[in-house]
């Protein structure tokens, strides 16, 4: 049953690029092609980036378990979707001028940053095997795949620092993300409150009444 | 094949686009003419010569220009389908469609500030006061694409030296339209509404800069800053005001909407030039919409005749 679902899912997260080949083939990209490619594919990255952050929290808080077994795919999914951005950029859009691309990645913020999401992502992409799983053992391979954090932010600042004004788009993706990362820092947060309180929680916030708000 | 792509189709198949123009007049004559008889009013009465004059009219009288490239036009599809036009939408695939029931007539134009006579004018006695000529001209986007566009007006010094604007006029500035129950994209403040960009007195009056109608030999499509904008080819694209409202003559530059909005990344002059950079992108090369490799951006996109407005200028500076 789950083989079949994961099915279905793969062939529904091959569906924008399906779109977009179809598109093309049809001549209905526009009249900068290019330009539809590297959104499409930038906007399908930072999406199955949030969608691969949003695994844990959603099976936490619902418990439904079984949803861990679709993280890797959204994630590998994700690594996809920014080859396919960063051959855009290479070869659609520099035509391979490495010159070119050198002076962007080290003079353009926006460039710096995205290359940088993107080479953090490589090394996720390369372990995400069951056998590294083993090799490095669960707690060392989950460090390394919290890499996902910084690439994952790396990715919304190269889209809000690339926008000449509008900047909803980059910034929906920045609350997303921030609401994701924010789980993460109450889950390592709240252990830790707990533990190193003299007093229960409760006894703290009460005291914590009596004062005065801090500013800002 | 379920669908057919265009080159499948025989071009016997296709109709000329002035018979199929001349189609639709008949048609929406044939209708006036029905509801003039209906309700027993002169056609004249019922509906003004310069309503008639809109969608996708035919431009009479047209002259050739010497100012023209012989560069391949731009399809028009794409000319009036990728707009730049944050009034209506920050999604350049998004005015075609919002601008369709944009109202274009009446309109008038305020012309004050530093003139001997203040006025206010209807477009259409604008447009009549000199001879329509196409000008093809080379359009560069700051964004880094480019456009080849056979635009339809007169030089922008004929409108000027009409206005008779005083001595100590140094600056000319351009007020597009506010009005966001039409213009959907102001109800955003994305940019300080309403558009403002200016251009030196110099710079106005050089024949090269355009005042715009109309573009393929047509009325201008709304998308595209009808009924009256200003086009100046050596400039970045958003120094060509759209839907002009008032043109005010100053002794101060006027600030830009883009150069008030990040003002390291718009000046005021912002003339094409592949030698200084936008901070955030290269203004090297532009992809020519249509062609896959880039090409190399020229300075002052190609129009080397308006340089000697800039002599001992820093360019760099004044970017």
């Amino acid at each position: 049953m789950i083989r079949w679902f994961k099915l279905v899912v793969f062939m529904a997260c091959l569906a924008p690029l399906a779109r977009l080949g179809w598109k093309a083939y049809e001549q209905r990209l526009g009249a900068n092609p290019i330009e539809v490619i590297t959104h499409s594919t930038g906007d399908w990255t930072l999406i199955f980036l949030l969608v691969t952050l949003s695994i844990t929290p959603l099976r936490k808080l619902t418990g439904q378990l079984w949803l861990i077994r679709f993280r890797r795919m959204f994630g590998l999914f994700a690594f996809f979707y920014v080859v396919l951005h960063f051959l855009t950029y290479i070869w659609l859009d520099k035509f391979f001028d490495f010159h070119a691309m050198l002076a962007d990645i080290a003079r353009r913020r926006f460039i710096t940053v995205g290359f940088t999401g993107f080479v953090l992502l490589i090394p996720l992409a390369f372990t995400s095997t069951s056998g590294w799983i083993r090799r490095l053992g669960g707690r060392r391979w989950q460090a390394i795949h919290r890499l996902i954090y910084f690439s994952a932010t790396a990715g919304v600042i190269h889209y809000w620092w690339l926008v000449k004004a509008d900047i909803r788009k980059p910034r929906e993706y920045a609350v997303v993300l921030g609401a994701l990362l924010a789980y993460r820092i109450a889950v390592w947060a709240k252990p830790k409150l707990t533990a190193g309180a003299p007093f229960p929680p409760f006894r703290k916030e009460r005291e914590r009444v009596g004062q005065p708000a801090p500013e800002g | 094949m379920l669908f057919r792509r265009p080159s499948d189709i025989p071009s016997s198949e296709i109709t000329p686009k002035n018979q199929y123009l001349n189609r639709r007049k008949f048609l929406a004559g044939a209708a006036l003419a029905g509801a003039a008889a209906a309700v027993g009013t002169e056609l004249g009465e019922l509906i003004s010569p310069s309503l008639i004059a809109q969608a996708n009219a035919k431009i009479d009288g047209v002259q050739k220009s010497s100012f023209s490239t012989s560069e391949k036009t731009t399809p028009y599809n794409d000319v009036t389908n990728y707009n730049n036009y944050y009034e209506f939408s920050t999604d350049k695939y998004e005015p075609a469609g919002l601008a369709k029931n944009f109202k274009t007539r009446p309109w008038t134009v305020t012309i004050d500030g530093l003139v001997s006579k203040k006025q206010t004018l209807d477009v259409d006695a604008i447009i009549k006061m000199a001879p329509p000529e196409e000008r093809i001209y080379r359009h560069r986007c700051v964004e880094g694409w480019s456009i080849v566009v056979p635009w339809v007006g007169f030089s922008l010094s004929e409108l000027i030296r009409r206005a008779q604007p005083l001595g100590k006029a140094k600056f000319v500035e351009f007020t597009t339209l506010y009005a966001p129950a039409e213009m959907p994209g102001q109800h955003d403040r994305i940019l300080d509404w309403p558009y403002v960009e200016g251009l030196r007195m110099g710079e106005a009056m050089h024949p090269l800069a355009l005042l715009c109608f109309g573009m393929y030999g047509e009325v201008l499509p709304n998308q595209d800053g009808a009924p009256l904008r200003v086009v100046v080819p050596w400039k970045y694209g958003f120094k060509s005001a759209k839907a002009i409202v008032r043109i005010r003559f100053t002794d101060s530059q006027p600030v830009n909407t883009w150069n008030k909005m990040a003002p390291n990344e718009y000046g005021f002059y912002s003339n094409v030039n592949p030698h200084v950079d936008h901070p955030r992108w290269s203004q090297a090369t532009e992809r020519r919409l249509g062609e896959f490799l880039k090409r190399p951006t020229l300075m002052f996109n190609g129009y080397d005749q308006v340089a000697s407005l800039y002599t001992g200028m820093d360019l760099k500076k004044n970017f």
